[in-house]
């Protein structure tokens, strides 16, 4: 795998699927970063444990984590970052493959595809639920330590 | 509540409702819809308001003695340029730095302007994407050219489509054949390898990355009636992308 050229072709792709969803150009080189850190760790972790769903699961998490800091420093929605990383993980190519097998009667190899990519978006799903959760528990935590350090706590 | 006067609170749900309608149709989130809306009204005072937001229309009620507000949404068109301006303000507003009349003007302003690139632009870069999937995906170098003009060419007829009729469903669908019928052109005719990869890259720019976001986002939020129907309609895309290939590869 020739790791320079993927990451250059996810930053070029994420950054296009920004212009198509029309976000404010002076993210769109940060949303080519988002998408661009999620492909390169869902690559990485597809290539150690061969688990396309655990490695989904990854860089949808990844991609999340980042869009969330990035909304956090730029003061915008988090939505913004994290369309354009999600896309390269959307199982398209198992949906195709599914689809192509249902065309050509050969059920059961389609039913093997069309599970995979189920669970292949579920994976999406959680990596999602899951950054959210763990960066609104750190949002939490340090608003509270902050408010501590002004002497705001209601003890 | 008896503080704030007639003229001042018409003046605040006319603006939390259209700050509520540009972002709803922009493509954000339901539960920042309502998040915004109901931080706005507390920073006007208004504490016990409540707000209900679906993808079709938005209610809000000031108080328990005030008449609710209702606004329906009619088109939505992904433009997050948008969501972001309106955010921009309504921090400002709950911040101080601006008062609700001038909160209320750019709102308008924002709601009259459109942020979208210019549509070769944005033909543009689907044709780099379908180009950049193509490789990612494992594609051969020498279908590059095919999987650029196709993934364009289909981009756009969505586009068109979508114009003319409004019908989001069969605009995906028309786009799914073209791109089909075009990448089976290309390989018969021994110019292009693997029609398989091709027709993956050039159908990316279709995927409906942004529902699929929104409706987890929603469903974690708790807003099951908005994040259902944006999953139905991701769904409803995706089947239809996938109806589309189907039907020219079952030739």
């Amino acid at each position: 795998m020739n790791w320079p050229l993927e990451a250059f072709l996810s930053f070029l792709a994420a950054g296009a699927f920004g212009i198509i969803f029309n976000i404010p150009k002076k993210t769109l080189i940060s949303c080519g970063l988002v998408g661009m850190s999620g492909w390169l760790f869902y690559r990485s972790y597809f290539l150690m444990f061969d688990d396309p769903i655990q490695a989904t699961f990854a860089g949808a998490f990844i991609v999340a984590i980042v869009a969330h800091i990035l909304a956090k420093i730029f003061k915008m929605p988090m939505i913004i970052f994290s369309v354009a990383g999600i896309i390269p993980l959307v199982p398209g190519s198992r949906a195709y493959n599914a689809m192509r097998n249902i065309v050509e009667n050969d059920y059961m190899e389609a039913v093997d595809f069309a599970v995979q990519a189920l669970m292949i978006s579920g994976a999406i799903a959680m990596g999602l639920v899951f950054a959210e959760v763990l960066m609104q528990l750190y949002f939490k935590y340090q608003a509270r330590r902050t408010q501590k350090k002004m002497g705001f706590t209601q003890e | 509540m008896a503080e704030i006067s007639e003229v001042r609170r018409e003046l605040a749900l006319d603006c939390f409702l259209l700050a509520g309608k540009v972002m709803m149709e922009s493509g954000a989130e339901t539960y920042r819809v309502e998040d915004t809306m109901i931080r706005m009204a507390v920073s006007q005072n208004m504490m016990d308001s409540h707000c209900f937001v679906t993808p079709a229309g938005i209610m809000f009620s000031p108080s328990n003695d005030l008449p609710t507000r209702f606004v329906r949404i009619h088109g939505r068109r992904t433009d997050l340029e948008r969501v972001a301006r309106v955010n921009a303000v309504s921090r400002r507003l709950v911040a101080g730095q601006l008062t609700l009349q001038q909160a209320y003007e750019e709102m308008t302003e924002i709601e009259k302007n459109h942020y979208l690139f210019p549509l070769w632009l944005q033909v543009l870069a689907a044709a780099v994407a379908s180009a950049c999937f193509l490789i990612l995906m494992g594609g051969g170098w020498a279908d590059i050219p095919f999987a650029f003009l196709i993934g364009g060419i289909g981009f756009y007829i969505v586009e068109m489509v979508l114009v003319k009729t409004r019908v989001k469903f069969f605009a995906e669908f028309i786009g799914a054949v073209a791109i089909g019928t075009l990448a089976v052109l290309v390989v018969y005719s021994g110019f292009g390898n693997d029609p398989d990869t091709i027709i993956i890259g050039s159908v990316m720019p279709l995927v409906p990355g942004l529902l699929i976001t929104n409706a987890v986002r929603d469903m974690m939020a708790g807003h099951f009636v908005s994040g259902l129907s944006m999953g139905a309609e991701a769904f409803l895309t995706a089947f239809a992308i996938g109806a589309g290939i189907a039907i020219v590869l079952s030739f």
